[in-house]
C-alpha cells in the first residue's frame, strides 16, 4: 500500500518519509539492537550447549551430552521439582491474594488510595532487597521467632528458612509479598471497568454480593487473570535474585531453582557447556508458557476483529 | 389500585438537592413516562423507586406496600437499563433465568417461562448466544425478556432506546407500546426524548430542576402546558413564545403582539375567560408552529373565518413532509408549519392563517399557564 501511494504521488511520499525519520530512528534502532542482542546471544548460548566448553567457549560437537548430564544431575532434578511447586503455589496464592485485596478495595472504602499504594509498593523494591529483608525476618535468631520469644512465648517455633522441607515456602511468601500488589492493581482495574448497571441488574435480580461476584463480575476477569498468570509464571521460571538473596538455594540445595543451577554451573563450576544446556532448558520451559499465551492472544484478536 | 405512589419525596447529595418534593400516583396498567432534560432528576427518581438509591425524605409505595426499607429484589419490580446491562459471561438463556435462579424457582418452571418470553419477543434463535454476539436491537430485546420473565408489579425502563440508531429506535418504540397494550403491564419509563414520551405514554410527568412540572395525559401536556418550561420542552419544533399585551375591545379580549409598532398583530380571543384579570397587562403568548399555516388553510370548518396575518418571511426550511417557515409576528420571531408544496420567498411578506383557538397565555412572572 505504501509503495502504491509513493509511486502515485512521488515527491510528497518521500518528504513524508524524511519528516518522520526521527520517529523511525527512535523506534527501529533500539528495537533492532535489542532484538539482535536477544537473538544473537540466544543462538550463541544454544550453540555453546552443544560444545564441550568448560572455562572458556571452545568449538566442537558433543551432541546432547551436556543436556543428558544436566537432566541426570540431582541439582537440576531438585531445581525442577522446586520450580513446579514454587510456580504453582506462587501463582495461585498471589492470584488469590491479589484478587481478594482487589475485591476488598472495590467496596468503596475510605483511604483506598493510600491502601492501594501500600499494596503496590513492594513492586518498587528490588528482588534483592525483598530477599534480604525477608531473610532477616524469617531468620529464627533475629526475626519473627526471636520477637515472639522476647514477648514471652518461648515455645514458639518458626524455622522454615532453615528447614529443608519448608524453606521453599519462604520463597513463596516473599514472592507473594512482592507481587500480589501487581495482581491486585490489574484485578482492581478490571473490577472497576465492569458496567455499574450490570451490578444494579444483579441486585434487582436478587443476587447477593457473593453470587454477584462469582457469577457476574469474576467471569469478566478471565482475560486479566490469564495475563497475570503468564506474567507471574514468567517471573517464577526465571526467579534468581530473590532466591539468591533469601536462601541462596539452601539449606543445602533444598531451594535450588533452574536459574541458580545455571549460575552455579557457568560461573562457579566453570562448566559453560552444561550451564548453557540448563539455560536452554529454562528457555524451553518459558516457551511452553508463552507460546500458548501468544496463540490465545492471536485467536482472541481474530475473534475481536470479526465481532 | 395505585401501582406506585410517591409522597413528598426528596433527594439531597451533600448541598445539592436533586429531587424536591415529588408526588406521583401511578395507576395499575398505566404507561407513565418521566421526561425532562438531562440533570432534571428523572433517573435518580427511577433508581430510588427501584431501591438502588435511597430517598432523603418521603415515602414510596408499590402495590400499596411501603417499600422505603425493602431491598430491590423484594420490591416486585423489573428494570431495563440504557446500557442493557446484560451479564456478558452468560448466554441469553442464562441472562433471562438468572433472576429465577436467585429466587430458587424450579428448573421446569424456568424452562417454561423462558420459552414463553422468547416466543413473545421472538428471540428463540438467540437463546444460546452470548450478549457480545448480538446486535443492539437484539440486546434490547433480551434485556426486555429478562424483565418480562419476572412478571412484576412494576416495570422500570431507564432510557432503553437511547443507544439504538434512529430507525431501530422507532421500531422498538412501537414494539414496546404494542407489548404494553398486549400484556397490560404497569410501566414507568424514563427518557429525555419528548417524542418517545408523546407517542408511548398514557400519562407524562415532565420533570425539570428536581420537580414534576406537569403530570397529565399527552394531549393535555401538549395542548395545555402547565408552564413555559413544559411549553418549550414538549413538541418539535417547540411552541413559539413571545411577549404580548392583553387588551379588550367590544368583542372581548384581544392579545397584541408588538403593541405600538406599525406592524403590531392583534388577535381576538374567544373562550379565554380565565384571562380576564390580565386585561391591560403583559402576558407571554404561546402558539404551536402547526397553528400558523399558509393563508389558504382552514383549521376547522366550525371555527368560522380564519384569522389571516401578513408577516415577513425570514427563512424557509423544506423538510419534505412540510415546510418550516421562520417569520416575524409583530417583530417577534415565530416558526410556522405550512404545506410542503408552498415555498414563500425569504425577504418578502406572505399571508398566514392563525388558529387562535389554540393560543396559550402565560403569566410572565410565574411562567404559569393562565388560559
Amino acid at each position: 500500500m505504501t509503495s502504491a501511494a509513493s509511486t502515485a504521488t512521488g515527491r510528497p511520499a518521500t518528504s513524508a518519509m524524511v519528516r518522520r525519520l526521527p520517529e523511525y530512528l527512535m523506534i527501529w534502532v533500539p528495537l533492532l539492537l535489542s532484538a539482535a542482542h536477544l537473538i544473537s546471544f540466544s543462538i550463541w548460548t544454544i550453540w555453546i550447549s552443544f560444545t564441550p566448553s568448560t572455562l572458556v567457549p571452545v568449538a566442537g560437537w558433543v551432541g546432547l551430552r551436556n543436556y543428558n548430564a544436566v537432566l541426570a544431575s540431582r541439582n537440576w532434578q531438585i531445581a525442577f521439582d522446586n520450580l513446579l511447586l514454587f510456580g504453582i503455589a506462587f501463582v495461585l496464592l498471589s492470584l488469590t491474594t491479589g484478587l481478594l485485596l482487589a475485591i476488598l478495595l472495590d467496596q468503596r472504602i475510605r483511604g483506598e488510595n493510600v491502601l492501594r499504594t501500600i499494596f503496590l509498593y513492594p513492586l518498587a523494591v528490588s528482588f534483592v532487597v525483598t530477599g534480604t529483608v525477608w531473610s532477616w525476618l524469617l531468620n529464627p535468631g533475629i526475626g519473627i521467632e526471636k520477637l515472639v520469644h522476647d514477648l514471652g512465648w518461648t515455645t514458639f517455633h518458626f524455622d522454615w528458612l532453615v528447614n529443608r522441607d519448608m524453606a521453599i515456602w519462604t520463597i513463596v511468601i516473599a514472592a507473594i509479598w512482592q507481587s500480589s500488589g501487581f495482581a491486585m492493581a490489574l484485578f482492581l482495574a478490571g473490577l472497576r471497568s465492569v458496567d455499574s448497571d450490570i451490578i444494579k441488574a444483579a441486585q434487582i435480580d436478587g443476587a447477593g454480593p457473593i453470587r454477584t461476584y462469582w457469577r457476574v463480575i469474576l467471569p469478566t476477569l478471565w482475560p486479566i487473570t490469564i495475563t497475570v498468570v503468564v506474567v507471574q509464571l514468567q517471573f517464577a521460571i526465571s526467579a534468581f535474585d530473590l532466591v539468591r538473596a533469601l536462601t541462596n538455594g539452601g539449606p543445602g540445595i533444598a531451594t535450588q531453582l533452574p536459574a541458580l543451577v545455571v549460575y552455579d554451573l557457568m560461573f562457579q563450576r566453570s562448566q559453560l557447556g552444561r550451564g548453557a544446556a540448563a539455560a536452554v532448558l529454562m528457555l524451553l520451559i518459558l516457551l511452553a508458557v508463552l507460546l500458548p499465551y501468544a496463540a490465545w492472544r492471536y485467536v482472541r484478536g481474530r475473534q475481536a476483529a470479526h465481532a | 389500585m395505585a401501582a406506585l405512589s410517591i409522597r413528598s419525596l426528596s433527594k439531597r447529595y451533600a448541598n445539592l438537592e436533586v429531587l424536591k418534593g415529588i408526588d406521583l400516583d401511578i395507576e395499575s396498567g398505566e404507561f407513565t413516562v418521566l421526561v425532562g432534560p438531562s440533570g432534571c432528576g428523572k433517573s435518580t427518581l427511577l433508581n430510588i423507586v427501584a431501591g438502588l438509591d435511597r430517598a432523603s425524605d418521603g415515602t414510596i409505595e408499590i402495590g400499596g406496600r411501603n417499600v422505603n426499607d425493602v431491598l430491590p429484589k423484594d420490591r416486585d419490580i423489573a428494570m431495563v437499563f440504557q446500557s442493557y446491562a446484560l451479564y456478558p459471561s452468560m448466554t441469553v438463556r442464562q441472562n433471562i433465568t438468572f433472576g429465577m435462579e436467585c429466587r430458587h424457582v424450579p428448573k421446569a418452571e424456568q424452562e417454561k417461562a423462558v420459552a414463553n418470553v422468547a416466543k413473545l419477543l421472538q428471540i428463540e434463535p438467540l437463546l444460546g448466544r452470548k450478549p457480545a454476539q448480538l446486535s443492539g436491537g437484539q440486546r434490547q430485546r433480551v434485556a426486555m425478556g429478562r424483565a418480562l420473565v419476572r412478571d412484576p408489579l412494576l416495570f422500570l425502563f431507564d432510557e432503553p432506546l437511547s443507544n439504538l440508531d434512529a430507525k431501530l429506535r422507532v421500531e422498538m418504540r412501537m414494539e414496546i407500546k404494542r407489548l404494553h397494550q398486549r400484556i397490560g403491564a404497569t410501566i414507568v419509563y424514563v427518557t429525555h426524548d419528548q417524542i418517545e414520551a408523546m407517542t408511548m405514554a398514557t400519562r407524562i410527568a415532565v420533570m425539570h430542576q428536581g420537580r414534576v412540572q406537569q403530570f397529565a395525559d399527552p394531549d393535555t401536556v401538549y395542548r395545555y402546558p402547565a408552564n413555559l418550561f413544559v411549553a418549550r420542552f414538549m413538541g418539535s419544533p417547540p411552541m413559539n413564545t413571545m411577549p404580548a399585551r392583553l387588551e379588550a375591545d367590544s368583542s372581548g379580549p384581544v392579545v397584541v403582539i408588538g403593541a405600538g409598532r406599525p406592524d403590531e398583530v392583534r388577535l381576538h380571543l374567544q373562550g379565554y375567560d380565565a384571562a380576564a384579570s390580565y386585561i391591560g397587562r403583559e402576558v407571554v403568548l404561546g402558539i404551536r408552529p402547526e397553528c400558523i399555516a399558509e393563508g389558504e388553510r382552514v383549521f376547522s370548518a366550525a371555527a368560522g373565518p380564519p384569522v389571516i396575518v401578513t408577516a415577513p418571511v425570514e427563512l424557509v426550511e423544506p423538510t419534505g413532509a412540510e415546510t418550516i417557515v421562520l417569520l416575524r409576528l409583530g417583530g417577534e420571531p415565530a416558526q410556522a408549519r405550512i404545506s410542503p408544496d408552498i415555498r414563500p420567498t425569504p425577504g418578502t411578506s406572505a399571508a398566514f392563517a392563525l388558529d387562535t383557538r389554540r393560543i396559550c397565555l402565560f403569566d410572565p412572572e410565574t411562567e404559569r399557564l393562565i388560559a
